[in-house]
């Protein structure tokens, strides 16, 4: 008999450490729901008004992805006036986050943005499910004809950008860049890096570190230290921690940062970042669902639209650089440089694209071989 | 690979050995004793995160480690209270603890992620022996916490093998009755061997944010609890096999992105498995050997002690 009330007292234990960790992602989304709340008591009529829920995979204080799309949240809040919630650290590929979306649905959310990859087919399932509700996927491929569209951004443009900065800052001509999966939104990345660098230092070679994740900083610092240790003096990165410039800086080598200007976390080291800046792309959908003409698209913004761009570069770089950075930056948002245009070679020296010849967006969304001038294999 | 590569290499292994150490070690104190606790991911992540508060808002980081390996113990306590004190089911109590530790410890950071370290514990100089060649950099280089782990673990061996209190534990965790029949107290020794452990795994945690990436961020710890827990079996309940054991799983966790360094084509997600099938292996070389000699587990592993249902 003892023995069966115990037992129930571990169950309830367990199930009561449960909820207490699943609350903890809740309090998140209360907290900000409730931080918005202004909004929601200004329009009484819960049934008809526009509000928005953001899903994210991370936690939003990793100072990187999840904190861009977290800015890019509040921004469209203020600007179209229109309630948003968010909750963070909501696993890929689990029940979690179809819960999540119905919760919001239930509570009277209209548009929901969810911004991890893997997000995509729940998604999309949900979508079907809902018709009345507008879904849109960050960084995926997938859409439906009525209410689910996709949103990206040229990446490479600021990332081609910030190659060139980095070129110019290292002397032992090799940068280090640390990964997370070889796939070929990351692949682009790298390429288009490499092909910066090499605009301003032909000598100088990308050595790639794949870490096979997203989000582990131990193993971001210790893939950019074992680059430091090879001899490579700028690090940049793929990852949405702040592990791999710390390490830059504890060894005096510089760093080339990603999704945020991260300036602060390492001061000394950090020379520029690719950054990216969701809110007007938000305000678009977010306008075009309160419209009521929300129409799905496969959105792939570039610097011009303003989804991408450089962050300010270090004040210790030459303004030779600066001025060539800059120059370049015009001619891409002008349409006159791109980065991916012939002759473009394979790390083989095979000629992938001929002189003078442009990429086509099909060919750069499937990319899946590096450029000569990188160090490092593909898959 | 250059002599700079090799020496990163090692030294990132003896630094990651010394992490999963110091957890295995105190998950080791808690089986010998007979207590199995899964939560060691929950007290890491509790130490890691309590660490880094406690420096930025002490800025001493001997406190901030102090105060990470009470907040271990607390933690390992409640698992204690359940388990040894009521009898419950450590699995399912342990495998509450990690969840409790994870969700615990997110909620106590959310303040606290992004924001730099208000203390570190940085590299301990050695004098002419960290000026060495090789041995310096790769032994005498590190962090405090790495030659802590070193001294626990020689501690926890000798205490084990050499005394008296030892002996008791180590009776706990093989047949708890004639313990108790031997006039030691199974619940003292139980909770205290718990909560002990909970202490290490705590300190494993604040090497985390006190040294190795000094930031705290949810989900720091990463599974390297559940490491720790598989090095126990794997080093069959011995702190010196443990120890080997450690650098052995360290190693494995600096060469995961080195490899591609060194221009081996190896997949990384194979090397995090390693430590995995490895324990798995020895797993089965220890029950294939069971009908030879007695499993070096400790025989009440696992089992509650109540007096009266002797």
């Amino acid at each position: 008999m003892r023995k069966r009330i115990l037992a129930l007292l571990a169950l309830l234990f367990a199930f009561g450490m449960l909820a207490t960790a699943c609350g903890d992602s809740d309090s998140s989304s209360s907290s900000s729901s409730s931080s918005s709340s202004s909004n929601e008591d200004a329009e009484t009529e819960a049934a008809s008004e526009t509000k928005a829920a953001f899903i994210m995979v991370a936690p939003i204080g990793d100072a990187g992805w999840n904190y861009a799309h977290d800015v890019g949240r509040k921004y469209a809040e203020e600007a179209t006036g229109v309630a948003t919630a968010y909750v963070d650290a909501v696993p890929e590929g689990t029940a979690e986050f179809d819960n999540y979306v119905k919760d919001f649905i239930n509570q009277g959310y209209n548009v929901i943005v969810g911004t991890s990859f893997g997000y995509m087919d729940a998604m999309l399932a949900l979508a079907d499910e809902y018709p009345d509700v507008v879904f849109e996927h960050v960084s995926g491929y997938k859409m439906n004809e009525t209410n689910m569209g996709n949103t990206f951004g040229r990446m490479y443009e600021p990332r081609y950008l910030s190659g060139m900065v980095a070129g110019s800052a290292t002397s032992s001509n090799l940068i280090g860049y640390v990964a997370a999966f070889p796939i070929p939104e990351v692949i682009r990345g790298i390429n288009a890096f490499t092909l910066g660098v090499q605009a301003i230092n032909p000598d100088a070679q990308v050595e790639v570190v794949w870490t096979s994740t997203w989000f582990d900083p131990v193993v971001e610092g210790d893939s950019a230290q074992a680059l430091l240790d090879k001899g490579a003096d700028v690090i940049a990165m793929h990852q949405d921690s702040t592990a791999a410039g710390e390490k830059a800086e504890a060894a005096g080598a510089r760093w080339v940062s990603y999704n945020t200007d991260m300036s602060e976390f390492a001061p000394d080291a950090y020379l520029t970042a690719p950054v990216w800046n969701w809110g007007p792309r938000y305000v678009e959908i977010i306008e075009d669902a309160k419209a009521g003409n929300y129409a799905p698209s496969a959105y792939w913004g570039s610097m011009a639209d303003g989804i991408v761009d450089l962050a300010p570069i270090a004040s210790d770089v030459d303004q030779s650089v600066v001025d060539q950075v800059m120059e370049a930056k015009a001619a891409i948002i002008a349409g006159d440089l791109h980065p991916f245009t012939g002759p473009i070679m394979d790390q083989d020296g095979n000629e992938v694209l001929g002189a003078g010849e442009v990429m086509d967006d099909g060919a750069m969304l499937g990319m899946s071989f590096f450029v000569q001038g990188v160090i490092g294999s593909t898959g | 690979m250059n002599e700079a590569s090799l020496i990163g290499l090692l030294f990132a292994t003896v630094s990651f050995g010394a992490l999963l150490y110091l957890a295995a070690l105190g998950e080791l104190l808690a089986e010998k004793a007979g207590v199995l606790n899964l939560g060691v991911e929950g007290m890491m992540a509790i130490g890691a995160v309590t660490a880094f508060i406690a420096g930025v808002e002490f800025r001493n980081p001997w406190l901030a480690l102090v105060i990470a390996m009470l907040s271990g113990a607390l933690l390992a306590s409640v698992h204690g209270f359940f388990t040894v004190g009521l009898g419950a089911e450590q699995v399912v109590s342990g495998l509450s603890l990690t969840i409790l530790g994870l969700g615990l410890a997110a909620y106590l950071g959310k303040d606290y992620v992004g924001l730099p370290p208000g203390a570190e514990l940085v590299p301990v100089e050695w004098g002419s022996l960290s000026e060495l060649p090789w041995v310096g950099p790769i032994l005498f280089s590190h962090a405090p916490i790495v030659y802590l782990a070193l001294a626990f673990g020689i501690a926890a061996s000798l205490i084990l093998s050499r005394t008296r209190l030892g002996l008791a534990l180590r009776a706990a965790g093989e047949s708890a009755s004639s313990t108790d029949s031997a006039g030691h107290s199974v619940l003292g020794l139980r909770l205290s061997a718990v909560a002990v452990g909970g202490a290490l795994a705590g300190a494993s945690g604040a090497y985390l944010t006190l040294s190795i990436t000094p930031q705290w961020a949810e989900g720091l710890t990463a599974g390297r609890g559940w490491i720790a827990v598989a090095l126990v079996i794997f080093g069959a309940w011995r702190p010196s096999r443990v120890g080997w054991g450690a650098l052995l799983f360290g190693g494995t966790l600096a060469l995961k992105t080195r490899l591609q360094t060194f221009g081996v084509d190896f997949s990384p997600i194979i090397l995090s498995m390693l430590p995995y099938v490895l324990t798995l292996l020895i797993l089965l070389i220890i029950s294939i050997q069971a009908r030879k000699r007695p499993s070096p587990a400790p025989a009440a592993l696992g089992l509650a002690y109540r007096r009266e249902e002797r």
